[in-house]
Formats: C-alpha cells, sequence, structure tokens
C-alpha cells in the first residue's frame, strides 16, 4: 500500500474517539478506504468538509497531526486463480510468507443477486452425519450456522462437513479465531490433501477485533469470483459469527448509536443479511455455500445474535451434548434446515420425509416421558418404550460421531420403529409402512 | 410545482444512506430526488427537512459518494405505475421490473419500467358519451391474463367529469388515450390506460367501506375452520425464525380463494422468492385451471436489498391492491416480513438521531402500522361492485417474544391472530399456529355468523366453538395429568386430553407439503370436522389410563390416513369404516 501521485495527504487531525478520527477533508467518497499513520481506516460519515474515519486496529495512540492517506477507492481484494492454496489476513495481505496475488482487483461487499438470475438451490450435500442428511438435509446455495456453546467441537465438525462437501473450493473465513484452532484447520486441510482447495482470510484473537468486520466480505469476494466466474462449487466457512457481531457493537458502540436488543447495533439484521445472502446457485452451475458457526452463551437462542442469523439464515444445526449416552449431537429439535424439503424425497429415497418426521416425534414424546419421571411419577409402558428408542436413536443416528448414507440412516430409523413400536405409534402413511416395516 | 422550476441541490453529509443535502428551492416531506454518483443516479426520498438542508434516504449503496454532488429533485413522492401488464410481474421494492434489469447483479441507479407502454390489448369501452364519472370509475376494459382489467379514470382526477368519448373495441397501445373527458371547466383532458400514484397515500375511489363479512377459503384447516379470515379482513402471523411464517403464507399464496395474489417478500430471504418464481409457473390454479403465476404479483425487497427500499416495498405492493380492488376484484396482499419493514424504519430513525421508542424504534411506529393495515378492506365501488384487499402479514419478534413493539402495535391493528408457537414446530405440530392463543374477531361478527350458517350449516359456528372448548379442556386436564401423575387423575382427564389431541392431530395439523392434505376444501372440512366431534362426544369405556393412549393413537392414525387420502375416495372410505370400527370397540353401551 505505498504512496502513488493521485493521492490526498492530510496531517490535521480535529477529533480522535475510540475507534475514530476526523478532519477535514475534500473530495473524498463514502466508504473510501485510507491509513492513518499507516493503519487501516475507512470512511463512516462526512459531514460537509469533515470526514470521519474508523481505523479497524484502533486509535491508541494516534496523534492529532498523524499522516492521513486517503486511497481513493473503499476496500479490495485482488482475484485470480492464484488464491488458491493461500492464507491471508482480514486486509487480504498474505500471512504464508507467499508472494502478493496477481489479479483483477474486485471492491468488497459489492451488490447482491437480482433475485430472478438465482436458480433454485436442488444439489444435495451429503455429509454422512445423520443428524444432518436425516433431520436437516443440506443443499449448494444454502447458508446456514452452527449454533453451539463455546465448548462444543463445532470447528472439528465444520471441518469433517467441509472435506465430505465435495467442493471445489473451500473458503475459510476466520474471525477471532484462536491461534490453536486456526492451526488445527489447516493441519486437518493438509492432511485430507485438500490445501490447494482451501483460501483462507483469517482474524485470530491475536488481531484487533475490529479488523474482523472485513473478514466475510473478503471471503466472500474471492467465492463469488471462483463461483460466478469459473462456475465452481464454493463452500464458505465462516467462524465465528458471534465474534463479528461482538466488532460491529464495539464500533457502534463507541460511534454513539442508540443499541437496540442485547447492546446490538439496530443494523445488525441487515448487516448479517448482506453477509448470509451471498449464498447462492447461479444457474450455470456455480455456487456458494455458507456454513457458519454462531456461538451461544449458555445455549441462549434468544439472544440478539443468533436470533437475528436465525430470522437470516436457511435453518441451523443446533449442536448439544446428550449425557445419556454421552455424545455431542445434532439436536432434533432446535436444528432446522429450510431447504431440505428441496431434496428430500426427491433425491433421497420417498419415505425420507414422514421417517424423519415420525422419528423427531417420537424423540419428542421421550422427552416428555423423561420430564415425567424427574418429576417422580411413573412411566407406562409407552414412556418406557419412547426412551429406550431416544436412547438408541441418539446413539446411532443423532451423534456426530456417525458415518453412513441416507438409505442406510432411513433402514436404521425402520428398524428402530419395529423394535420399539407399534405401526399405529410411529404414524407413517400406509404405502411407506408396507414397504419398509421390517418383518 | 411546475415542472421548469424543480429544486436542485447539493450532497452536504452522509452517513451510510442517509443523505443530506443543501437544496436552492422548495422542497416537500417525501419528494424524490435522484443523486448523481459520477454518472449514476440514485435515487432518494425526503424525509425530513430542516431549513435549506433536505435530509434524504437513499434507496442504494451510497459507497463512493462524494459531499459536493448534484442533486435533482422530481416534484413528486414515490409513485408507482399502474396499468395493464403488472401481474405476473417481478418488481422490486420500487416497482422496477427485476426481469428487464441486464446482468446476474443488481446495478445501483439501475431503474427499469414497470409496464411495458407499448404493448398493445384489446380493449372494450364501458362508458360512453355523456356520462358523468370521476376517479375510480370504469371507461373500458381490456383482458389482462384471465382478469377484466378495467380502465378507470385515474384517481389523480379530482370532482366530476364528463365522458365526451370512447374509443370504441380494438387494439390500443397501453399509453394511447382510449377516452376524452371534459372538466367541469369544459376543459379536455385525455385519459390512457396508465396512471401514476403516489404509494404512500390510500386510493379512495370507492363510495364505501362496510365491515367484512365473506369467508375467504385458504384450505387451511386452522385458519378456515378455527379462525376465519374475511375477504377484506386482516391478519397476522408472528412466530420465532423457524416457527412456519413462510411456509403459511406460500399455503395461503398457492390455496386462497382470491382472484390474484400479491406478495411483498420484504427484507427476508432471496431463496424464497425464488421458490416462487420457480413454483408458481408451474403449479395449477384449481379454481381456473391456469399457472398460478398468473394470478401472482411479487415485490421482492429481499434482506440484501438496500434497506430503505424495504419500507417503500410493502407500500407498492398496497398500492398495487388498491389499483386491482378498484376493478371489483378479490385481492388478497402478503408481506413477509412486516418487522423488517419496522427495523428499516428504525435504522433510519436511529441514524438521524431521533428521541427512540421502545426497543428504539421510532415513536410513531403503531400509528404507522395501524394506518398501513387500515388500507385493507373491503369496499363498495362507486357502481356497485365490490372489491377487496385481504392482507396478512408476518411479524418476526425479537427473540421470539411477542412483547415486543411491532407485535403489540400490529395486534392492535389486525383482526386474526394466528400465533406461530415454538414448543408447536419443536414437536413438528405444523402449521404451528397456537390453537388457544390465536383468535379471529370475526368470528365474533354477526355478519359471519350469519354468512357462516347459510353457506355451511346452521350448527358450523356451534361446532367451532365446541371444537374450541375441547382443545382447551384438554390442555387443561393435560396440564392436570402432568402434576398429579398418570394414575394420580381420573380416566376421564387422559379421554379428555386424548379427545383434544384428536382435534389437534386431525383437524388443526397438516402437511403442508403433502399434495393432498395441504389443501381441505370447506366441503371436505365440515364434514371431518364432524367426524371428530363424533369421536369426541362419543363415551369409551376403558379400565385403565394405560388403554388410553395407544387406542387414541390408533385412531388419530386413521383419520390421518383419511387426511391423506383423495377426498371421497376407496381409500378415504376404507379408512373411514375402518374408523368406525375402532370407535366401536370401545364405545360405552
Ligand atoms: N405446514 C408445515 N408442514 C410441514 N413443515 C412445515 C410446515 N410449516 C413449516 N414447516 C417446516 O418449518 C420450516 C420453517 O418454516 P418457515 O415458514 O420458513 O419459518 P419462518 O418463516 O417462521 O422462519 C420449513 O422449512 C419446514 O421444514
Ligand atoms: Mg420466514
Amino acid at each position: 500500500m505505498e504512496t502513488t501521485a493521485f493521492q490526498k495527504i492530510y496531517t490535521k487531525i480535529t477529533q480522535i474517539t475510540k475507534a475514530t478520527c476526523s478532519l477535514q477533508a475534500s473530495g473524498i467518497g463514502y466508504e473510501e478506504l485510507a491509513t492513518v499513520n499507516g493503519r487501516l481506516a475507512q470512511v463512516v460519515k462526512i459531514n460537509g468538509d469533515i470526514v470521519t474515519l474508523q481505523i479497524f486496529s484502533g486509535t491508541e495512540g494516534i496523534p492529532t497531526n498523524a499522516e492521513v492517506i486517503f486511497m481513493g477507492h473503499p476496500p479490495s481484494l485482488k482475484v485470480g486463480e492464484e488464491l488458491a492454496g493461500r492464507f491471508f489476513n482480514a486486509y487480504g495481505q498474505p500471512i504464508d510468507g507467499g508472494p502478493e496475488v496477481e489479479g483483477e482487483e474486485r471492491e468488497i461487499g459489492g451488490p447482491s443477486v437480482n433475485p430472478v438470475r438465482r436458480k433454485q438451490p436442488s444439489e444435495l450435500i451429503a455429509t454422512g452425519i445423520a443428524g444432518i442428511d436425516l433431520n436437516n438435509t443440506l443443499v449448494t446455495g444454502q447458508k446456514i450456522p452452527f449454533f453451539a456453546d463455546p465448548d462444543q467441537p463445532f470447528n472439528q465438525v465444520m471441518a469433517m462437513v467441509a472435506l465430505r462437501a465435495k467442493a471445489d473450493k473451500i473458503i475459510l473465513g476466520g474471525m477471532g479465531l484462536t491461534n490453536d484452532d486456526y492451526l488445527y484447520y489447516k493441519n486437518v486441510f493438509d492432511n485430507a490433501g485438500a490445501l490447494d482447495r482451501i483460501i483462507s482470510f483469517v482474524n485470530t484473537t491475536e488481531n484487533p477485533p475490529v479488523e474482523r468486520l472485513l473478514v466475510p466480505d473478503m471471503a466472500l469476494t474471492a467465492a463469488e469470483y471462483f463461483a460466478y466466474d469459473k462456475k465452481e462449487t464454493v463452500l464458505v466457512l465462516l467462524t465465528d459469527m458471534t465474534l463479528y457481531a461482538d466488532a460491529l457493537s464495539i464500533v457502534s458502540n463507541r460511534m454513539d448509536q442508540i443499541p437496540s436488543k442485547d447492546s446490538m447495533p439496530g443494523s445488525l439484521y441487515s448487516d448479517l443479511a448482506k453477509i448470509y445472502e451471498k449464498a447462492v446457485q447461479f444457474p450455470e452451475g456455480g455456487s456458494i455455500t455458507i456454513i457458519a458457526v454462531t456461538t451461544l452463551s449458555s445455549g441462549d437462542i434468544t439472544h440478539a445474535i443468533p436470533d437475528n442469523t436465525g430470522y437470516i439464515t436457511e435453518g441451523q444445526l443446533f449442536l448439544r451434548r446428550d449425557s445419556d449416552i454421552g455424545k455431542v449431537i445434532v439436536d432434533p429439535f432446535r436444528s432446522l434446515s429450510r431447504l431440505k424439503q428441496l431434496v428430500i424425497g426427491k433425491q433421497t429415497r420417498k419415505d425420507h420425509p414422514q421417517v424423519m418426521n415420525a422419528a423427531v416425534r417420537l424423540y419428542a414424546d421421550a422427552s416428555n416421558a423423561k420430564t415425567k419421571l424427574e418429576n417422580g411419577f411413573d412411566l407406562t409402558d409407552y414412556d418406557v418404550r419412547t426412551m429406550n428408542f431416544a436412547r438408541e436413536y441418539s446413539n446411532d443416528l443423532l451423534a456426530i460421531d456417525v458415518n453412513i448414507d441416507t438409505t442406510m440412516m432411513l433402514d436404521k430409523a425402520w428398524e428402530l420403529f419395529g423394535k420399539h413400536f407399534s405401526k399405529a405409534e410411529v404414524g407413517i402413511k400406509q404405502e411407506f409402512v408396507d414397504l419398509y416395516w421390517p418383518r | 410545482m411546475e415542472k421548469n422550476k424543480l429544486t436542485t441541490g447539493k450532497v452536504a453529509g452522509i452517513i451510510a444512506n442517509l443523505v443530506i443535502v443543501d437544496v436552492d428551492g422548495p422542497v416537500s416531506q417525501n419528494e424524490i430526488c435522484f443523486i448523481n454518483l459520477s454518472g449514476v443516479r440514485l435515487m432518494a426520498e425526503v424525509i425530513k427537512v430542516l431549513g435549506k438542508k433536505a435530509y434524504t434516504q437513499v434507496f442504494e449503496s451510497t459507497r463512493g459518494l462524494k459531499v459536493g454532488e448534484s442533486v435533482e429533485f422530481m416534484g413528486h413522492m414515490l409513485e408507482v405505475t399502474l396499468g395493464p401488464g403488472i401481474l405476473s410481474r417481478n418488481f422490486d421494492g420500487l416497482q422496477n421490473d427485476l426481469d428487464k434489469m441486464e446482468g446476474t447483479f443488481l446495478r445501483r441507479g439501475e431503474y427499469t419500467a414497470p409496464i411495458n407502454v407499448d404493448q398493445e390489448w384489446e380493449f372494450t369501452p364501458l362508458a360512453k358519451t355523456g356520462d358523468v364519472v370521476k376517479a375510480g370509475d370504469w371507461l373500458g376494459e381490456v383482458k389482462e391474463n384471465w382478469i377484466g382489467h378495467k380502465i378507470m379514470v385515474p384517481f389523480k382526477f379530482d370532482g366530476k367529469y364528463t365522458v365526451k368519448n370512447v374509443k370504441t373495441g380494438g387494439t390500443y397501445k397501453a399509453s394511447e388515450p382510449v377516452a376524452v373527458l371534459t372538466d367541469k371547466d369544459g376543459r379536455e383532458v385525455n385519459v390512457s390506460m396508465i396512471q401514476k400514484w403516489p404509494v404512500k397515500v390510500p386510493i379512495k375511489a370507492y363510495a364505501d367501506k362496510p365491515r367484512p363479512y365473506r369467508l375467504m377459503e385458504t384450505g387451511v384447516r386452522i385458519i378456515d375452520t378455527m379462525n376465519p379470515i374475511v375477504e377484506g379482513g386482516t391478519g397476522f402471523v408472528p412466530g420465532p425464525f423457524g416457527s412456519g411464517k413462510t411456509v403459511l403464507q406460500h399455503a395461503l399464496s398457492k390455496q386462497a380463494e382470491a382472484d390474484l395474489i400479491i406478495v411483498a417478500a420484504c427484507g427476508e430471504r432471496a431463496n424464497e422468492v425464488v421458490e416462487i418464481f420457480t413454483e408458481f409457473p408451474e403449479l395449477d390454479d384449481p379454481r381456473t385451471g391456469r399457472k398460478l403465476m398468473e394470478r401472482t404479483t411479487i415485490i421482492a425487497n429481499t434482506s440484501n436489498m438496500p434497506v430503505a427500499a424495504r419500507e417503500a416495498s410493502v407500500y407498492t405492493a398496497m398500492t398495487i391492491g388498491e389499483y386491482y380492488r378498484s376493478m371489483g376484484l378479490k385481492v388478497l396482499l402478503l408481506a413477509d416480513s412486516t418487522s423488517r419493514w419496522a427495523q428499516a424504519l428504525r435504522e433510519m430513525s436511529n441514524r438521524m438521531e431521533e428521541l427512540p421508542g421502545p426497543d428504539a424504534f421510532p415513536m410513531d411506529l403503531p400509528a404507522i402500522i395501524s394506518s398501513f393495515y387500515a388500507r385493507a378492506g373491503y369496499v363498495y365501488l362507486n357502481n356497485g361492485s365490490t372489491g377487496s384487499i385481504t392482507f396478512i402479514g408476518t411479524v418476526s419478534p425479537a427473540g421470539g417474544n411477542l412483547k415486543e413493539p411491532v407485535t403489540e402495535s400490529t395486534k392492535k391493528a389486525a383482526r386474526c391472530f394466528f400465533a406461530l408457537s415454538q414448543q408447536r414446530a419443536d414437536s413438528k405440530r405444523y402449521p404451528a399456529v397456537d390453537p388457544i392463543d390465536s383468535y379471529s374477531k370475526y368470528l365474533e361478527y354477526p355478519e359471519l355468523q350469519e354468512y357462516l350458517s347459510e353457506n355451511i350449516s346452521p350448527d358450523w359456528l356451534g361446532s367451532v366453538l365446541e371444537a374450541k372448548n375441547l382443545l382447551l379442556r384438554g390442555k387443561e386436564a393435560y396440564e392436570q395429568i402432568n402434576i398429579l401423575g398418570d394414575d394420580g387423575v381420573p380416566i376421564d382427564y387422559h379421554l379428555r386430553y386424548w379427545k383434544s389431541e384428536v382435534i389437534d392431530f386431525v383437524i388443526l395439523q397438516q402437511d403442508a407439503f403433502d399434495k393432498i392434505d395441504a389443501s381441505t376444501p370447506i366441503e371436505r372440512q365440515k364434514e371431518m370436522l364432524g367426524k371428530v366431534l363424533d369421536v369426541c362426544r362419543t363415551d369409551f369405556d376403558f379400565d385403565s389410563f394405560e388403554e388410553v393412549n395407544p387406542y387414541f393413537k390408533r385412531v388419530i392414525n386413521v383419520f390421518k390416513q383419511m387426511n391423506y387420502s383423495l377426498y371421497q375416495s376407496g381409500d378415504f372410505k376404507k379408512y373411514e369404516s375402518e374408523l368406525d370400527a375402532i370407535i366401536n370397540e370401545r364405545k360405552a353401551a
């Protein structure tokens, strides 16, 4: 980022806050980038000839005579095939010791796809995990987060899903990722021989939090290049979006904006939607699928971050430790894939939707029975059977260590139905019962 | 304002999509202006004026905009273009035709014509020379898809006019004059098939707006049977994410007994609109045999599209609805989600540093919501025909908590409350409409009661109320069982609970993705409610509570198989007699 002849240099800052500085300047475009004593900053407000800059790494130690250089363009990324296999920081600068990427320079956070130019997602993504494939089937072009408490193995599950998903490119957007987790991803991809398909933009816990705000747009600009220009299937992993939202609230708080629920900015919904809606299936074949992580604090999904996320994404995968079997499962109650009905029973066996629903309903009965037991009441024969069913269902199908194909999942479910229930108790359409009820 | 004296201005400040403009002349509130950004014209709306400064909300991204850029004011508010050719189109929130836009990605400043002015239409006159007419009166008609699209005296025309002449039947371009009217001063005015109207002003070209009373069939049992909506009625669907708001709205848009459907996708997912684009052109409208898309118009302002246009989108949709209502049609308007529109208002109000109301929403939110809902309704037109706009909006309450400003304000404005419950959604009891909390105020209207009695049966209302009561008693019994234990209550409690479960599983729950179950005509709803109530009214003999659950599971299972079977088919009848047999097993002597 060296100076060129056209750049304007200023040295008189008139106001400094925790996140921003203001100065007199003219001819500046909104959202333009600048450097303030070498630190990257972006125009967030213009009032007459007073321009306010948000400094990503914070204003600590910035003097009023700092050198401010305007760069004449908003944040951008050079895109090209060379991105593949490379690791970058939040600004899109290499951190792997390799050379700068040569390619076409594109503004990040660009315009959205015209809805009439989208194609309805229709390609099933098989992960082998029954908690996903059976109950919450994923589709290319979908956007879906894991909702998980910070101590759950979401990074492991996400890496596993990414590698099984058969994507042409996997783009990792790491926000507030610990260095250990960052190295974990690198290792897993390396061991799988997938490094040449990976592109990574990472802000670790060692970097200033506000820098994270650039990560999703960087990752998605690269994704659009591969999915739209190169017609590839691209999987984008964003972890952890809660830390991204926290950075948003830091900024809005420092800029004295009126917070709405949970100290989040009133624009949280739109801010998150702009990112997630980049997931798309193009008619020409390319697609962007976004799998994200939203960490919860003690399972609270009514907090503004998971709440707004849930309203935007096409479902969520809720990870929970099942103490009965001592494993992490994909919780069938709170989890949902909104796009599953586009593929289940169509690209999978016809009985899939009914089997899925029946199993979850019986699992719900088991949880009622459990409550009864906890409240000290006697269980009926049916209660006992549902609880036995639930334990096996959880262990053989919901646990994240399951890795089988969908037909086997369905067969397994029928097996459990037959073992624990009568046909009427399962309540599935007769044609399927005739075909699949275990004899 | 005269055309040659339009106000201009210069950009003085930019905070996201709030742009402050120094103006050189008069501007009005809600006036539209165009801001120049290196040759691209960005559309914006005036939302506040302070001295010589106009605060405008830009309907596009302001990235790269600079202070000093020129601004042109247009002298009018945000308007839609009304005329034949609106049906089946996909518009954005500002009525740009999305299909006419170039490229895969939306480009700033690209505005496309909503209506093809050169398209030719087969015109039939309805008025004749000498007729005295006023705004909204029908001058002629063209066939748009299967709808008789009325060419009306433009809504902007004030007072009485005399028809000088109307073109004879024939083919004319939409932009050609088809009638000449004379005003009270003898001045002649041309009327073409196209007119414009500002979206934030209700169209009031009707004689009277009585209370609505005709049932609007939707095929959704929990609505039609339990909480009916009427033609010209209002309703809303609040619910946490994933509880089924959009699936319910899509079901209504496919099945409801309306002449045309306007879907405003307001700040929600693009893929949900794509679903309509993709499926509706293939799906049949059972009433006309034509494709569903022929009666559907989409206003899409998805969550990644410019925020300010979200607010405009619901008004655009409502105005188009009012236009078609004036033709004597039954319009169903659906907006998903009105909370996103309220949030757009909040974002802007925060940027303007206005004093915030509850949850940082603008203070006047309740008034904005109620005047919007008030635009729906059943009307008598000047010529005695009737038309209606039925409006159903979804609400997305933060954290699923209904005690929040948008839900509370909407509750005051809408007459039907279809509350979606997280618990029901979690246990896959779809549609997850809460049977106890939800209501239809129309059920209390004597007008509707009379209509139901005449059109369904005299004891219909009684049956519905009986079912509601059984649900409530079932819930109470269930709570008692949970407190006292299965064997701590009389068997009768179990029976009461399981009878309410029969109503729940057979009437309330409905699989939106099953070809047959998805839509139930009122005739079939009547029969099923009758059958379910017969079971509920039956006295059963059980020796122990342990027998109750498995027995009713069988009852429910057979009922469900009926729901999945074609009405009155062999299968249906087979299950029906199976049901009778099961009931007789346990019927008390
Ligand atoms: N009537 C229904 N029948 C079957 N499944 C349903 C029904 N309603 C909702 N669902 C399920 O719930 C999911 C979420 O529904 P949706 O309408 O998108 O929720 P919301 O709009 O409230 O967020 C759907 O993808 C579908 O799987
Ligand atoms: Mg929805």
